[in-house]
């Protein structure tokens, strides 16, 4: 008997899953529940969070941080990729700082930013976004770059404005790859707003993890980071399904279906 | 006798080279007309212009020196001048991939700032016109390449311009195909009185599009010129494309004319 290609990819993905639980939940049978929790807690634990709204709450509040952080770097992206796209010339001025920026780790920012601002909000959204703006910034000029200069040519062959040009041509070009930076992004910034909570906020799910670790809760620290993942997930396949929607002009091959 | 619509006065076009080695000519001293209603075939090998005469044309590009005029604007210069007045069919169907067969037609038209109801009446009528009922919401890639270039005629057609110009619009057709879209071109020029500046390499399909046939030489500049009246459409037919080919062939080795020749 064949399987449906779907059912084989879920079990064979559940496989690994199933095997880490396994193994983890061996591990609490003979070490200490504070280092090894049984996986049934940790699942009791991660449940609970979902349905108490208080707690329900932290992950929304991160949540938000999150795509408050992704809304700016993406608009603060685009807005210094599409000129460098028109106007190559201003690269050379842009890009040292962009890549000096990625070299600095997440921390650092935290730190500038306690330092820098008041209010716990904007000192996570300025970290968000400065962590973000430069993959952005690089996948948005990427997309433009790979404008076809034919129906560039086609396009303005119709003599239209700057604004129309952008809606009718820029636009669409460019839609693949910022939904591709915004798959990208989510993961890394999910890392960072743990980062920027667990230093500065009080509230979220960093602020939970940090409470998790004076506890010396390991189920529950593990029931937030489930948590943190989830959202990922959820969010993921949220885009996935607006990405298919959006370009579902693409020819697919029988072949690769 | 009326102004001509499409004046080159001495136009030279030359580029920097890649290596920056210096420059090329592109287009060398071109001087011709074109009269309201003709259709014109510019015939040449690849390479020698014809296309950047076309982007000087449609005001894509600025002439180094010399003039170019479309109903005595520069096309360059007073590029919004022309929005609606210049329709162009690429020799690719440049369809925009994320946009209908519909939408790809209606494209100019919203450019243009026309009521989307309105665009899309005038769409649907172009596609009809050109076989592609029921294909509407089709997108490119659903489409043959011979129904992906109906489908930027359609587009070109669509805003109801005064000039048309094509740059080897069939050439990636097969020769039926071709033959039946080249047939359709004519009598849509004809019907609506445009007029046309075709663009090929192919001696034949000049012949069989062209009301007048320019044949260039590298660097672009006429080598000879040739008007297809009734007459020449009988026996004179041979005669022209005869001289075409010893025109051709003189660029292929055999020196340049040192004035552009005959005129049937």
């Amino acid at each position: 008997m064949t399987l449906n290609p779907r059912v084989r990819q879920f079990f064979q993905a559940s496989a690994s899953i199933v095997v880490l639980l396994a193994a983890w939940q061996i591990a609490s049978f003979f070490f200490p529940h504070y280092l090894f929790p049984p996986v049934q807690d940790v699942l009791a634990r991660t449940v609970k969070i979902l349905f108490n709204w208080p707690e329900l709450l932290q992950v929304l509040e991160t949540a938000g941080r999150i795509f408050a952080g992704l809304a700016g770097a993406f608009v603060l992206g685009s807005l210094i990729a599409i000129p460098i796209g028109r106007y190559p010339k201003i690269e050379s001025y842009v890009n040292p700082f962009l890549i000096f920026l990625q070299g600095i780790p997440a921390l650092s920012w935290v730190i500038v930013a306690i330092i820098w601002f008041h209010g716990t909000e904007f000192r996570i959204f300025f970290i968000m976004v400065i962590t973000t703006l430069p993959a952005f910034t690089f996948q948005v000029l990427d997309s433009y770059r790979s404008m076809s200069k034919d129906l560039f040519e086609m396009t303005m062959s119709f003599r239209p404005s700057g604004w129309t040009l952008f809606r009718v041509l820029i636009v669409p070009t460019i839609l693949p790859g910022i939904l591709t930076a915004w798959k990208i992004n989510l993961g890394n910034s999910a890392r960072v707003v743990v980062v920027a909570e667990l230093v500065g906020a009080t509230g979220g799910v960093g602020y939970e993890l940090l409470r998790q670790q004076q506890l010396f809760d390991m189920a529950g620290a593990l029931a937030w980071t489930i948590q943190l993942v989830l959202f990922v997930l959820v969010v993921q396949q949220i885009i996935i399904r607006i990405e298919n929607w959006l370009l579902r002009y693409r020819a697919v091959s029988e072949r690769a279906a | 006798m009326s102004e001509p619509l499409i004046r080159f006065r001495d136009v030279t076009k030359e580029f920097a080279r890649p290596d920056g080695a210096g420059t090329f000519t592109a287009v060398d001293r071109l001087s011709f007309t074109i009269e309201k209603g003709e259709i014109v075939a510019v015939l040449g090998k690849t390479g020698c212009g014809k296309s950047t005469m076309f982007n000087l044309l449609a005001g894509l590009i600025e002439p180094t020196s010399g003039k170019v005029e479309v109903t005595g604007h520069d096309p360059f210069r007073e590029f919004d001048f022309f929005r609606g007045k210049i329709g162009i069919v690429f020799q690719n169907d440049r369809l925009m991939p994320w946009r209908s067969a519909l939408d790809n037609v209606v494209l100019g038209l919203e450019i243009l700032d026309a009521k989307r109801s309105e665009a899309e009446v005038v769409a649907r009528r172009w596609l009809s016109r050109l076989g592609l009922s029921g294909h509407e919401n089709d997108y490119p890639h659903a489409l043959s390449g011979g129904m992906r270039q109906r489908v930027s005629i359609a587009r070109a057609f669509a805003v109801e311009p005064d000039i048309l110009l094509c740059d080897e619009p069939f050439s990636s057709l097969d020769e039926m195909t071709a033959r039946d879209l080249r047939a359709e071109f004519v009598r849509l020029v004809k019907q609506a009185g445009k007029t046309a500046v075709f663009i090929t390499h192919h001696i034949n399909e000049a012949m069989d599009v062209g009301d007048r046939i320019m044949v260039f030489h590298r660097p672009a500049r006429i080598a000879y010129e040739a008007r297809m009246d009734d007459a020449s459409k009988g026996a004179g037919r041979q005669a022209i494309q005869d001289e075409i080919l010893k025109v051709l062939s003189l660029e292929a080795g055999e020196g340049m004319p040192a004035i552009p020749v005959a005129v049937v």
